[in-house]
């Protein structure tokens, strides 16, 4: 009986981690498509209640597009910690010999890879719905490839402070929308600069800055926020 | 278990530990130890702290006063890590996930005893058959059962178990005191929290009373 062979490394836990959002991705996979289908609705709805003015709506476009993006994972927030706050699993992240932040990390970019990654297969679809010009698609994809990953970080911080509450639905709203706002003005206007035939590098840049800050950043303050909320 | 240095201190040793939830305190002060192959029975009424000084010792709660040493060094949260295995009340078990795959995430996360095989530690607690079945089809006791298999596997010398015969019938407590006495065998320790209806495990046993703090050996 040896303890320092069987302690998991870094890349063991990780590892036990993903495989386990896996199995569960797979045992819910209709849960799993309802941000996707949550950002078409929206996005849908909107376009019928616009008319087909073709004009109007690829104008409104990448608006409306990172809009929808934004109150899906919102939505899908909710659930980021509280299945494993609820069922004990929380505790035994805290007592296993990995830093917590790191499971932390694990946890969100498996969140983001279950419910924003479907929505970003399903952009062009949208973007389509909407009359954005193709030539915009790759400025598009980019902006919400930097952007969504950052939204699910600054998520997991407002999340993790929450998770001791029973019902924090419109708090965790309030708490992350200020939160969220940098993020859609420099997502959505990067999009719009480039419609209307400017650079959009600048505020490309600025969501990777973020991403990169929020990536070292946010895992270590949902991790103290974690222990502090389930004293 | 490795004969190191560290062998001779006691697994844990506890100086003027108390805990105070907004002031109010909710035990202590307490002193105890446990050496390697014994057990601490920590009994108490409802509400007399047991729970808390359980958590207490995983780090699970912080802002308590006193010295906590585990195996003679002072314990951070490193140190407990590796040190210490925790059966609470919520046992971290994923409803949609078979026993076998919660079992094998769960020692993925905590680390394991190589010697020991996953479907083995379910046969060991009477879950044999049960690999497949999803924890949310298995009973209290059964899931019970399953985070007994999870603590057997588990490296760590000291378990921190909190109730552990709620839920379980007469051979599951016939289970966890077979276990308590194997693993106190190998060297381990044990803290074992009851309110005091349950025979204690048939080993050496020291009691911690928890509505008098005070020890008796």
């Amino acid at each position: 009986m040896s303890i320092s062979s069987a302690t998991p490394t870094l890349f063991s836990a990780a590892r036990a981690l993903v495989e386990r959002d896996l199995r569960l991705l797979w045992r819910r996979r209709g849960d799993a498509l309802q941000p996707a289908l949550f950002a078409i609705l929206v996005v849908v709805l909107f376009a019928l209640a616009m008319g087909s003015e073709r004009e109007l709506l690829s104008r409104a476009a990448p608006g409306v597009l990172w809009v929808a993006v934004l109150l899906s994972g919102l939505l899908a927030l909710d659930t980021l910690f509280r299945g494993d706050a609820e069922d004990g699993s929380l505790e035994q992240w805290r007592l296993a010999p990995v830093p917590l932040a790191w499971l932390v990390l694990v946890r969100t970019l498996m969140h983001w890879l279950t419910t924003a990654a479907p929505l970003l297969l399903a952009v062009p679809l949208l973007a389509e719905l909407l009359y954005l010009p193709r030539t915009l698609w790759p400025v598009l994809l980019l902006a919400l490839g930097l952007g969504t990953p950052l939204l699910s970080l600054l998520g997991a911080v407002v999340s993790a402070l929450t998770v001791g509450m029973r019902r924090a639905g419109v708090l965790l709203a309030l708490l992350a929308l200020p939160l969220y706002v940098p993020v859609l003005v420099f997502g959505a206007g990067s999009v719009t600069a480039a419609a209307q035939g400017h650079d959009p590098a600048g505020g490309l840049l600025l969501l990777a800055a973020g991403l990169l800050m929020a990536l070292v950043l946010a895992p270590v303050a949902a991790a103290t926020a974690i222990r502090i909320a389930s004293q | 278990m490795p004969q190191t240095s560290t062998a001779a201190a006691p697994l844990i040793d506890v100086r003027g530990l108390s805990y105070a939830r907004n002031d109010c305190p909710v035990f202590g002060p307490l002193d105890f130890r446990v050496e390697r192959g014994e057990a601490l029975l920590v009994q108490g009424g409802n509400g007399a702290g047991k729970t808390t000084l359980l958590r207490v010792l995983a780090g699970l709660l912080d802002g308590e006063s006193g010295e906590v040493r585990m195996a003679g060094t002072s314990a951070g949260p490193a140190t407990r890590a590796g040190h210490i295995a925790y059966l609470g009340h919520l046992p971290g078990l994923k409803a949609d996930l078979s026993a076998l795959e919660n079992l094998d995430y769960l020692c993925g996360l905590l680390g394991r005893r190589p010697s020991l095989g996953l479907e083995e530690a379910l046969a060991i607690v009477g879950l044999g058959g049960y690999e497949d079945a999803a924890a949310r089809t298995l009973s209290a006791g059964q899931r019970k059962r399953l985070s007994l298999a999870r603590l057997w596997l588990s490296p760590a010398p000291l378990w921190l178990l909190d109730e552990p015969y709620a839920n379980l019938d007469l051979p599951g407590i016939e289970l966890v005191n077979r276990m308590v006495r194997a693993h106190l065998d190998e060297g381990g320790g044990a803290l074992v929290t009851t309110h005091g209806a349950y025979a204690a495990p048939p080993v050496r046993t020291r009691l911690l009373a928890l509505d008098a703090a005070a020890e008796a050996a």
